[in-house]
């Protein structure tokens, strides 16, 4: 076999990789459109994407379910997003916003909105946005040492994460029953109360953030060889590593402002999405789209899984990341190695 | 090979000074690399023959003096047009998991390629170039790890081959390798130097094997340069207990003809005489 063959075929199964994923999350999309307690057939729900519709079918279909559809699918690909771009970054499985601090940070900063100001709505997201990249400052200036490694940034972080957590608890054991109650629902993740409100700064932060990743995504993909030989390539490694760092947190940081942390998505989708490529990569888009499609299918099943009460898409999630958080760190202390 | 314009050129370094954390390694040294030719670095550990290196590529800003690329000083020349005229090959080099040989080979071709992933013709041909020149065609479909020492460095190598550079700089790519395989790295470098007219620079802890394959040898200590030319002109008794404290003979290499070092040692010296 040539290597032309060899090349031309690992580009072929990321590009099939990919296909697929944006396939499955057309697929869901549709399907959060067309159910729900009042049925519209997939006909109809097309033709009313196409501007066709009834009144009736506009008002379901565009009004109360496109918001949070899209909302689901944009959250679940900027947590892939950043996850995979972190995970490249630092070179280790564990980085990804909601295990380092960023999505901890982001929700101590929103706790402390809705109990202590009482604000609700886009103030919460705001900060949220803003404690995601206040921490994300932080980390970096303690993890710095003449430059930073991924592995300081990953124990810094986690260290970081647990005093933001305790932060949160306070505030949550100092408020009321009911603003802790909003508190809660919002730091377990949830797309209950999506709305244009949301689905449009996160639409907007998405389209200038995804480009800005996607230039520097061949440069992420030499990091991964160390930093001599990425800067034998010429890739101008403190330069790009901190325009990363700064998107894949601004990515983390907008997606919680939308919908809270939903747990573990991030962490996830990442694994997976290197997994289908296969190209010794960082995946980014493979990585996105799983993303997505991990949260619409959340949150398709959250909303509609018979037998389950309807519950926050952070809650199922979590039931399916925690367990591949165990088997990492598992695997990692037989290596006798933390990365 | 349209890429190359054989050996047109020049690396110099004037006063440099290198350090890490602030502990200088490299005190004000001086050196211009002959183009076109062979030239290796040689000297005890810790000398400062790999910090030289990654000096002169760019992967060390210097904290006194200035590093020359053609004359223009490299801190300020772009990452990447360094990198379309000089490549390095770092001291032990990783790779990520699960990559395969020709994807490996394949990133070397980065700094000729646009912002956005262009896969072109020409760097078909420049892997295709690569994995025949280092006898790893038949490796291309092999995950990296799975590779014997030989076969990796000889990999890596292709990888900075693929990058197509006038200069290509390698820091011990024999470490780790037994000496058949130590002579073949080697071997292959000097066809690359004849066939291309690639300058290369290699710092290589095998005194005679350096000897036998440089052009030119520079000699540190102590991070500066206590000797270099030809190693006919280079190697000397007195040069070498000044570089590497140790007495020594030298003799005609019997299949060069270059110099050859013979350490005296406590023991075993019956035939010393």
């Amino acid at each position: 076999m040539t290597a032309h063959a060899v090349v031309a075929g690992v580009r072929r199964r990321a590009r099939l990789t990919t296909l697929v994923l944006a396939v499955l999350a057309a697929a869901l999309l549709l399907l959060a459109l067309s159910v729900g307690t009042a049925v519209v057939s997939l006909p109809d729900v097309l033709s009313t994407l196409a501007g066709q519709g009834s009144r009736a079918t506009d008002y379901i279909v565009l009004e109360r379910r496109l918001p949070r559809a899209m909302t689901a699918l944009l959250v679940g690909a900027a947590f892939g997003l950043s996850g995979a771009v972190l995970q490249s970054l630092l070179g280790n499985p564990l980085a990804s916003p909601d295990v380092i601090g960023i999505s901890a940070g982001a929700g101590a900063s929103a706790v402390t909105a809705i109990v202590v100001f009482g604000a609700a709505g886009p103030p919460v997201a705001l900060a949220a946005l803003l404690g995601a990249l206040l921490t994300a400052a932080l980390m970096y200036v303690l993890a710095w040492r003449d430059g930073v490694t991924g592995y300081r940034l990953v124990l810094v972080g986690i260290g970081l994460a647990a005093i933001l957590l305790s932060v949160t608890s306070y505030f949550m054991t100092r408020s009321q029953v009911t603003s802790a109650q909003d508190a809660l629902v919002w730091l377990t993740g949830s797309l209950n109360e999506s709305g244009l409100d949301e689905l449009v700064p996160l639409a907007i932060a998405l389209t200038i953030l995804v480009p800005a990743t996607a230039i520097s995504a061949r440069a992420l993909d030499l990091l991964a060889f160390g930093d001599d030989t990425a800067s034998g390539l010429g890739v101008e490694v403190r330069r790009t590593r901190l325009a990363l760092l700064v998107c894949a947190v601004a990515l983390a940081g907008t997606a919680t402002a939308a919908a809270g942390p939903i747990a573990f998505v991030a962490l996830l989708s990442a694994p997976i999405g290197r997994r289908l490529a296969r190209d010794g990569g960082p995946a980014l888009l493979p990585s996105a789209l799983t993303g997505a499609v991990i949260v619409a299918a959340a949150d398709f099943a959250a909303q509609h899984a018979p037998g389950l009460p309807q519950v926050p898409v952070g809650v199922l999630t979590g039931a399916i990341g925690a367990p591949y958080l165990l088997f990492l760190l598992a695997r990692m202390n037989r290596g006798g190695h933390g990365g | 090979m349209t890429e190359h314009t054989l050996a047109e050129h020049t690396l110099t370094a004037t006063d440099l000074r290198l350090a890490y954390d602030r502990r200088e390694v490299v005190h004000g040294l001086s050196v211009a690399v002959p183009p076109g030719k062979m030239t290796m670095i040689v000297g005890p550990n810790a000398c400062g023959k790999s910090t030289l290196l990654r000096g002169l590529a760019r992967l060390l800003a210097p904290v006194g003096g200035t590093v020359e690329l053609d004359g223009r000083d490299i801190s300020t020349i772009p990452g990447r047009e360094v990198a379309t005229v000089l490549g390095i090959l770092p001291q032990s080099p990783a790779a990520p998991e699960g990559i395969t040989v020709a994807d490996l080979v394949g990133r070397g071709r980065y700094p000729h390629q646009g912002w956005f992933r262009r896969w072109t013709a020409q760097d078909d041909a420049a892997v295709n170039e690569a994995l025949t020149a280092t006898d790893t065609i038949e490796l291309a479909a092999r995950p990296v790890a799975e590779l014997s020492g030989g076969q990796r460095q000889r990999v890596w190598i292709a990888m900075a081959l693929a990058q197509r550079t006038d200069l290509l700089l390698l820091d011990e790519p024999t470490t780790y390798l037994d000496v058949a395989h130590q002579v073949e790295v080697l071997d292959l470098l000097v066809d690359l130097n004849v066939t291309s007219g690639t300058t290369i620079v290699v710092v290589l802890h095998d005194l005679n094997l350096a000897c036998r394959y440089a052009d030119h040898l520079i000699a540190m200590r102590d991070g500066a340069i206590l000797a270099e030319g030809a190693p006919a002109d280079v190697v000397t008794t007195d040069v070498i207990e000044r570089v590497f404290g140790m007495r020594s003979r030298i003799i005609p290499d019997p299949l060069s003809g270059t110099p050859m070092v013979v350490p005296e040692s406590r023991h075993r010296m019956e035939n010393s005489a």
